[in-house]
């Protein structure tokens, strides 16, 4: 069992003629605590979304937990592995999206039990427990029997993590949690977070949040225009950022 | 201080009573007349001959039309909704042949007159007047006769159900792709396949926006299977036809079938409402938040 959970690899990837990731190497140790800042544009969504192959690469190669992610070698290329692979890799990968993504037309607690059921194969009751598990140790339990609708942002929001750790993955991607959320709901979903970190649980979060990143990420990594610009301990970079541009950015985040 | 002892004595109660609409009641009052005129109107004229109403309303090759009618509803409804789903998932598919069958399929299925195509299947035996069906190079599975196996109400069923299947195709794909792809996303990121995601999410969510039309294309299905009695086939249209040819009474006999068509329709559009709101679920508009602790269900703490 490596030390490296995930490992990216000389990834590329154009939208048409616009080079989206040029190049992007990247390692992550189990465990670890990723926040990835940048400006608008400049790759860091998609990098994450690649991960869990949302998105396609086009050259390079992205391992989580020793598996290549999305393809199988094949002669001296990739070949695009089938719907019914990529689930099981998707099952040791949990998301949390920008704007939530829950399933209006189930509630809360469907919403966290439909993965554990359809794709982890757990029977009804088993699901239930763990979804319940789970619900609670974000603080909605007794808000179970909800619609989506019917609960705030911030609540979205935890369910949707609920909803993420259900498969009991290894690996947690966040894709900018709290920016759709008022300014008085993003700490809670930041100390879902935090308790999640703690648990050792490696998570990679895009994010705006500075405050959250010196206090709970072990490492920073900073992109602009499709390249990661620089990357260390989350207090040196933040403080002692050593590039022009990172600098230039944090300036501009402050 | 006498200012505030002046205001306290004359204070509002605060409880809020609504303004009385007076426009609304005279427009209300209004319609109620003009309803009770048109009925009067209706229900007093002879040459309406209500007793030949209620003579035939429950006569028996009304009811066999009726209940024709109501077979023919609902099998070419069917028809076209198991074909309609697939053809408008097939529409968005990665396979570009896939993709053009389904196109053609609509384009051809709707850019022909019903009429023609009922026309067409009922006729089909002229065409292929034996069908087989057969192993490539090996034995025959199975011959018959055309005209034996596409009798009239076949030959109704195919065209009603492969026409509508084309409509129907429309709509779905119009729900399809009215659900967010953040759904989609979701559904993939917890490890779902393109089926379940079909299923379990995208479906149900799509269905708020197919229902409405469907059910529209239902009601109409009612009246559109009428054309069959150009086949002469015994739907309820041509019941009451064959009855006022005979005894002359066209407008009563019209009056039976338009009523039945009513009725039906009205039983059809409880059943849309029931559906609708099935599939609203979560998305009711709550002005006052559910069921909440304790806490915060008292007030002025």
């Amino acid at each position: 069992m490596s030390d490296k959970l995930v490992k990216i690899s000389a990834v590329k990837k154009s939208y048409g003629s616009h080079e989206v990731l040029r190049g992007v190497d990247l390692e992550v140790n189990r465990g670890e605590v990723m926040c990835i800042l940048g400006p608008s544009g400049s790759g860091k969504s998609t990098l994450l979304r690649c991960v869990n192959h949302l998105e396609r690469i086009d050259s390079g190669r992205i391992e989580v937990d020793g598996e290549l992610i999305g393809y199988r070698r094949k002669g001296k290329g990739l070949q695009e592995l089938r719907d019914s692979e990529l689930v099981a890799q998707r099952q040791k990968i949990g998301m949390v999206f920008q704007r939530f993504n829950l399933f209006p037309h189930m509630t809360a607690l469907e919403n966290v039990t439909i993965g554990p059921v359809l794709v982890g194969k757990l029977s009804k009751v088993a699901a239930n427990e763990r979804a319940a598990e789970l619900l609670q140790k974000v603080g909605l339990a007794d808000r179970m029997g909800h619609y989506p609708g019917h609960l705030s942002g911030g609540q979205q929001q935890r369910v949707a993590i609920a909803r993420a750790l259900a498969n009991r993955p290894d690996l947690m991607l966040f894709d900018e949690p709290t920016s759709a959320l008022d300014p008085e709901l993003v700490g809670e979903v930041l100390e879902v977070m935090r308790r999640l970190a703690d648990t050792g649980m490696t998570m990679m979060i895009v994010t705006h949040e500075m405050y959250f990143a010196r206090e709970v990420a072990d490492t920073v990594v900073v992109m602009e225009a499709g390249s990661i610009v620089e990357q260390g301990p989350a207090r040196e970079v933040l403080e002692n950022p050593q590039h022009s541009r990172t600098a230039a950015f944090l300036d501009h985040v402050k | 201080m006498t200012v505030t002892s002046e205001v306290s004595a004359e204070k509002p109660s605060g409880i809020v009573y609504p303004r009385r609409n007076y426009p609304q009641i005279v427009a209300t009052v209004l319609v109620v007349l003009v309803l009770a005129l048109i009925a009067r109107a209706l229900f007093s004229n002879d040459n309406f001959q209500w007793n030949v109403v209620r003579e035939y309303f429950f006569s028996a090759s009304i009811l066999d039309g009726l209940w024709m009618t109501i077979k023919l509803t609902v099998i070419a409804v069917f028809i076209g909704s198991v074909l309609g789903v697939p053809l408008a998932v097939m529409r968005q598919s990665a396979n570009p042949a896939v993709r053009y069958f389904a196109f053609g399929y609509v384009w051809f299925f709707r850019g022909t007159p019903l009429l023609v195509q009922l026309v067409f299947w009922f006729n089909i035996a002229l065409l292929f007047p034996i069908l087989t069906i057969k192993v490539p190079f090996g034995p025959t599975l199975f011959s018959e006769q055309t005209n034996t196996l596409v009798t009239p109400l076949i030959a109704a069923v195919l065209a009603l159900g492969l026409n509508q299947a084309a409509y129907t195709a429309e709509i779905v794909r119009a729900g399809l792709i009215s659900v967010d792809t953040g759904q989609t996303e979701a559904a993939s990121a917890i490890g779902m396949t393109k089926t379940q995601t079909l299923r379990k999410i995208v479906l149900p969510q799509a269905m708020r926006v197919i229902i409405p039309p469907l059910a529209s294309e239902t009601i109409n299905m009612l009246k559109v299977t009428s054309l069959v009695s150009v086949i002469s086939l015994g739907d309820l249209l041509y019941s009451a036809q064959a009855i006022y040819q005979a005894n002359y009474r066209v407008i009563p006999l019209l009056l039976v079938a338009s009523i039945w068509y009513l009725l039906l329709v009205t039983v059809l559009s409880f059943g849309q409402y029931y559906l609708e709101r099935h599939f609203s679920r979560g998305y009711q508009d709550l002005r006052r938040p559910p069921a909440e602790e304790p806490a915060a269900a008292e007030p002025g703490r």
